[in-house]
C-alpha cells in the first residue's frame, strides 16, 4: 500500500494520454473526455482530501468552500480587474489557504464530530456569501464571461487541451502527494492518525501538521475551483453546495481512503455517475450516493482500493476453516 | 540558568496534583542526578504514572515546578520535550501499529533530523539523503535493541515484549537525556524481563539517565542505583535499593495495601 | 392602520425567534438522547423534522385522516425510519470508529432526503394550522396561534422525558447506559436495545417539530440538514448531552438568528446560527451547562 512503485504512474499516465485520441474515435463515449477534465478537476480535491482523512485521520464536510473559494476569486479577479488568469490563480491559493489556515487552527483542536460539525457549518457560511454578496459574486445567477486560460500565445480553447492542462497539474500534485507520504512527513501524519499523544511524546507538533495538510488540501481544492472557472467560463454558486462537500467524501469513501489510488478512482466513478450514467435518472441520485455511501461504510470500510485486500483475507479465513 | 554539565539532570520541587477534589500529588519532590538509573515505586494508586505525566510534559501541576537540565518545563508544549531531552514509553504500549518496526523508530528521528514540507514532496536530493540518513539511525538503534531482522514486520505483528523493547527503541531514537521507562516490565515473563533490564542497563552504559516506574522488585533491585518510594501520592522514602528494602515505612506501605 | 414601533418589532423577532427556538431545541433534544446513550452525533436528525412534516402532509391532506389521528400515525412512522437508521446503518458498523459513525449518519441522512425527493419532489407543501390562523396582536406583534402549539408541545416533550428519564425503569436504564455501558450491559441491561430506543425515540421527537412546524414555515425535502446543524449548535450552546441545555441553547438560538434577521440581514439568516457553532466550538465547546472535565473525558 505504501510502496507506491513507478509502474502504476507510468501506466495511468499512458492511459491518460491516449484517452482523448481513444475517445475520440469512438462516437459511443465522444463526450467522455469533457467528463475527464471534471474526473482531473475533482481529483485535484479528493486527492488533498484522501491525505487529510485517510493519513492525518481529520474529517472535512467543507471542502466545497475552498472550492468556491478558489473558482470566485479566479472569476473576480478576471473579469473585475482584468488581471492575468494564471496570476489570480496565485493569488486565489494564498487567500484559500490563509483562509484555511484562520479556520484551521481553532477547528483542528477540536475532535470527531465537533470537527465535521465545525467545517461543515463553514462551508455553509461561506456557501451563504456567494449567494448574497452579489456585488462582487453576482448572486445566485452567478458570474460569466470568465477568460479562458492561455500560455503565451497558446489558448486552451478546446476539451483536449484543457484535458491535458488539468492532468498535468493532476500529475504533479500526484507525484509531489506521494513523494509526501512517502517522506518523514507521511509518517508523522499517519503516526498522529494511529496515536497522537505518542506522536506528541516523540516530538511530533501535532497541530503544526494537521494544519498543514489542511492548508494543503484547502490550496488544491482551490487550484481546482480556478481550472473549473476558466473551462466553464460561468460559476454560479450552487455548484459549491453542501451536497459537493458530501459527494466529495463519498469519492473519497468509494475509492478508498487510505490509498492514493483510492482518490482517484472514487472521483472517476461518482463523475461518471453523475454526469453519464445517472443523467437520465436525476430523481435517483441522490438516493443512489446515499446507498453507495451506507454500503460502502458497513460493507468496505477501505473501498474498493482495498477489496482485493479483503477478498485475499476472506480467502485465507476460509482456507484455514477448512 | 541552563546548565548541561548541572548535577540534577531532573528536579521535582513542590509539586501538587489536584483533580477536582481528589489530591492525587503531594510534594513528592526528589531530584535525579545526571547519568544513574532511579525508580519510583509504590502501591497502586500511589500516583506514580500521575507524575510521569507531569515530569514528561502530558499534565500541568496545579503547584510546584519540575526542572529539567535546570530550566523550568512548564512553558513547554509536550512535543518540544522531546527535542529538549526527555524520552518516554507507555504502560500500555502506544506503538503505531501499522507502521512497520523501522518506520515507528524513524518517527522517532523526526526531531532530530528535520525535513522540510516542500523538500519532502519535491523529492530534493537534501530530503533524499535525510531519509537515508534517518533509516541508518533507525536501522543502528534497532540493531542495539536486538530487533534488527524485523525491521519490516508490522509493529502490530511483534509479541508484547518485543513490543516494548520497539517502544524503547522509539523513545531511544529521540536521542534523549533522560528517558522515562513507564513499566517496562509489565506483562513480560522472565526472559523477557532479564532482555529488558539488560537493555535499560545498556542505554544506562551510553550515558542516558534513566527514570522508571515498575511494580517487579527484582527488576528494581536489580538495576536501580535510587529509588524514590511513593504511597497516597507523597513521597515516604527515598535511597539506595538496599536502604529501602529495609525501610520499615516501605515494608509497611507494600504489606498493608497489599502490593 | 397601525403603525409598527421599534419595540413592535424587536417584539416580533423574540417572538418569532423563541417559536423557531423551540423547533431547534426539539432538534437538539434528539442529538442528546442519542448521544448520551451512544456518544454519536446523527446527522440525519434533521431528516426526522422533515420527514414528519412531509409524512404528515400526506396523511392529513392527501389521504384525509382526521387530525387526532394523522399526528400520531405520522409520529409512528417517523419512529419506524429511526428504528431502521439504527438497524440498517448504525448497528452493521463492525467495527464502529468515530470517522465510520459519521459517515454513517451522513449518508442515511442523505438516503432520506433522496427518498423524499423522490416521494415528494422538490415543492414545498403546507399544513392546515391546528386551530386556525386568526393572528393574535400583542404589544404590536402578530402571534399565530400555531406558534403556541410548538412551544406547547417543547412543554410537553421536555416534561415527558424527564419523567421517563427520572422515574421509568426504561428511561434510568438508557442513562445508565449513557453513563456507563460496560457496566450496564454487566448488570444485565441490553445496551444495544437501548441504542435502538434512543433513535427511536430522536425520531420520534423530530416528527413533532416538523408536524408542528409545518403549518408555519411549509416543509420541502431539503430542510433537513440545516435544521439538523442548527439543532446541533443549540445542543452544544446549551452543552452537548445536557436537557435544559438543549431546551435554552434552542431558544437563545432561535432569539439570536431572528434578531439577526430583522435587524442586521435577511439574506444571512441561516449564517447567524452557524456562526453562533463556530463560536462555541472555537472557545467554550462544553457549552453552557457543559463540564470541560466531561468534554475532555468523551472518547472522540
Amino acid at each position: 500500500m505504501l510502496r507506491i512503485g513507478k509502474l502504476p504512474i507510468a501506466l495511468f499516465a499512458g492511459f491518460i494520454i491516449i484517452f482523448p485520441w481513444v475517445a475520440g474515435k469512438v462516437p459511443a463515449i465522444g463526450n467522455y473526455t469533457d467528463i475527464m477534465v471534471f474526473v482531473g478537476i475533482y481529483c485535484l480535491i479528493t486527492i488533498g482530501l484522501g491525505l487529510l482523512m485517510g493519513y492525518a485521520g481529520q474529517i472535512s464536510v467543507g471542502q466545497a468552500a475552498f472550492y468556491g473559494i478558489g473558482a470566485y476569486v479566479s472569476a473576480i479577479l478576471t473579469t473585475r480587474f482584468g488581471l492575468n488568469p494564471w496570476f489570480c490563480m496565485f493569488i486565489a491559493v494564498l487567500i484559500t489557504g490563509g483562509i484555511a489556515f484562520l479556520i484551521g487552527a481553532p477547528s483542528l483542536k477540536l475532535k470527531g464530530h465537533y470537527l465535521a460539525m465545525a467545517t461543515l457549518a463553514f462551508g455553509i457560511i461561506i456557501f451563504i456569501i456567494f449567494n448574497e454578496e452579489a456585488r462582487w459574486t453576482g448572486g445566485p445567477d452567478g458570474m460569466v464571461d470568465i477568460p479562458g486560460l492561455s500560455i503565451f500565445e497558446f489558448d486552451f480553447d478546446s476539451i483536449e487541451k484543457y484535458f491535458y492542462l488539468v492532468w498535468s497539474f493532476v500529475f504533479v500534485i500526484l507525484i509531489f502527494t506521494i513523494n509526501l507520504i512517502q517522506s518523514d512527513t507521511g509518517r508523522a501524519l499517519r503516526a498522529i492518525h494511529t496515536s497522537e499523544t505518542a506522536a506528541n511524546s516523540m516530538g511530533v507538533n501535532v497541530s503544526k501538521f494537521k494544519i498543514l495538510v489542511f492548508v494543503y488540501s484547502a490550496i488544491l481544492a482551490s487550484l481546482a475551483g480556478s481550472l473549473y472557472a476558466h473551462y466553464l467560463n460561468f460559476i454560479n454558486p450552487s455548484t459549491f453546495d453542501l451536497f459537493f462537500s458530501i459527494k466529495l467524501l463519498i469519492m473519497i469513501a468509494l475509492g478508498g481512503m487510505y490509498n492514493i489510488w483510492g482518490a482517484i478512482i472514487g472521483a472517476g466513478i461518482i463523475t461518471f455517475l453523475s454526469y453519464e450514467w445517472l443523467h437520465y435518472f436525476e430523481e435517483f441520485e441522490v438516493i443512489v450516493y446515499g446507498a453507495i455511501l451506507l454500503v460502502v461504510t458497513i460493507f468496505l470500510p477501505n473501498g474498493l482500493v482495498g477489496l482485493p485486500g479483503m477478498l485475499k483475507e476472506l480467502f485465507v479465513r476460509q482456507k484455514s476453516n477448512e | 540558568m541552563n546548565d548541561t554539565t548541572a548535577e540534577n539532570i531532573l528536579e521535582v520541587q513542590g509539586v501538587v496534583m489536584a483533580f477536582g477534589g481528589l489530591m492525587a500529588l503531594f510534594k513528592p519532590d526528589f531530584k535525579v542526578k545526571r547519568g544513574i538509573i532511579k525508580a519510583i515505586i509504590g502501591p497502586n494508586g500511589a500516583g506514580k504514572t500521575t507524575l510521569f505525566n507531569i515530569i514528561t510534559g502530558f499534565f500541568t501541576p496545579t503547584e510546584g515546578t519540575v526542572r529539567f537540565k535546570g530550566r523550568s518545563i512548564k512553558k513547554f508544549k509536550t512535543h518540544e520535550i522531546a527535542a529538549r531531552g526527555i524520552s518516554r514509553t507507555f504502560q500500555t504500549v502506544e506503538l503505531f501499529g501499522n507502521m512497520t518496526v523501522l518506520e515507528n523508530v524513524m518517527l522517532g528521528c523526526h526531531t532530530r533530523v528535520p525535513t522540510s514540507f516542500m523538500a519532502s514532496g519535491f523529492r530534493l536530493p537534501g530530503a533524499k539523503r535525510k531519509e537515508e540518513e534517518m533509516r541508518d539511525r533507525a536501522l543502528n538503534i534497532l540493531k542495539f535493541i536486538g530487533l534488527a531482522d524485523k525491521f519490516e514486520e508490522p509493529a502490530d505483528n511483534l509479541p508484547l515484549g518485543q513490543q516494548k523493547m520497539l517502544e524503547i527503541g522509539r523513545a531511544l531514537a529521540t536521542e534523549p537525556e533522560l528517558i522515562c521507562l513507564d513499566e517496562p516490565a509489565a506483562g513480560l515473563n522472565e526472559t523477557e524481563t532479564y532482555v529488558a533490564s539488560s537493555l535499560i542497563k545498556a542505554i544506562n552504559a551510553k550515558g542516558i539517565t534513566v527514570l522508571l516506574v515498575e511494580h517487579d522488585m527484582k527488576v528494581i533491585m536489580n538495576i536501580s542505583d535510587e529509588i524514590v518510594v511513593l504511597n497516597y501520592g507523597q513521597k515516604i522514602a527515598e535511597g539506595t535499593p538496599e536502604a529501602i528494602r529495609d525501610n520499615s515505612t516501605v515494608i509497611e506501605a507494600y504489606l498493608g495495601s497489599e502490593a | 392602520m397601525e403603525t409598527i414601533t421599534f419595540t413592535g418589532q424587536v417584539f416580533q423577532y423574540l417572538v418569532t425567534g423563541i417559536t423557531v427556538g423551540s423547533v431547534y431545541a426539539m432538534v437538539a433534544v434528539g442529538f442528546n438522547i442519542i448521544y448520551n446513550v451512544t456518544e454519536i452525533i446523527n446527522f440525519a436528525q434533521g431528516e426526522f423534522v422533515m420527514l414528519g412534516g412531509l409524512i404528515m402532509v400526506f396523511l392529513h391532506v392527501a389521504v384525509g385522516l382526521p387530525l387526532i389521528l394523522a399526528f400520531p400515525a405520522t409520529v409512528a412512522l417517523v419512529t419506524l425510519v429511526g428504528v431502521l437508521l439504527d438497524r440498517l446503518a448504525i448497528n452493521p458498523i463492525r467495527r464502529p470508529t468515530v470517522l465510520s459513525l459519521i459517515i454513517a449518519t451522513i449518508a442515511a441522512s442523505i438516503l432520506i432526503k433522496g427518498t423524499a425527493m423522490f416521494i415528494w419532489g422538490k415543492d414545498p407543501f403546507d399544513l392546515p394550522a391546528f386551530s386556525g390562523r386568526d393572528p393574535i396582536i400583542v404589544l404590536g406583534a402578530v402571534i399565530q396561534p400555531q406558534y403556541f402549539w410548538v412551544i406547547g408541545f417543547l412543554v410537553l416533550i421536555v416534561i415527558v422525558l424527564t419523567f421517563f428519564f427520572e422515574r421509568t425503569i426504561i428511561g434510568k436504564a438508557m442513562s445508565a447506559c449513557a453513563d456507563n455501558p460496560d457496566a450496564a450491559s454487566l448488570v444485565g441491561i441490553d445496551v444495544k436495545r437501548m441504542v435502538l430506543l434512543s433513535f427511536a425515540l430522536s425520531a420520534a421527537i423530530g416528527a413533532v417539530a416538523g408536524i408542528t412546524m409545518t403549518p408555519i414555515s411549509l416543509m420541502e425535502y431539503d430542510r433537513g440538514a440545516m435544521l439538523a446543524i442548527k439543532g446541533f449548535g443549540a445542543a452544544v450552546l446549551g452543552g452537548l448531552g445536557s436537557f435544559p441545555g438543549a431546551v435554552i441553547g434552542g431558544l437563545i438560538l432561535g432569539v439570536i438568528e431572528s434578531l439577526g434577521a430583522g435587524l442586521i440581514s435577511s439574506g444571512y439568516k441561516d449564517a447567524f446560527a452557524l456562526i453562533v457553532l463556530l463560536f462555541v466550538l472555537f472557545f467554550k465547546p462544553s457549552g453552557i451547562f457543559g463540564n470541560i472535565e466531561i468534554s475532555k473525558i468523551k472518547r472522540f
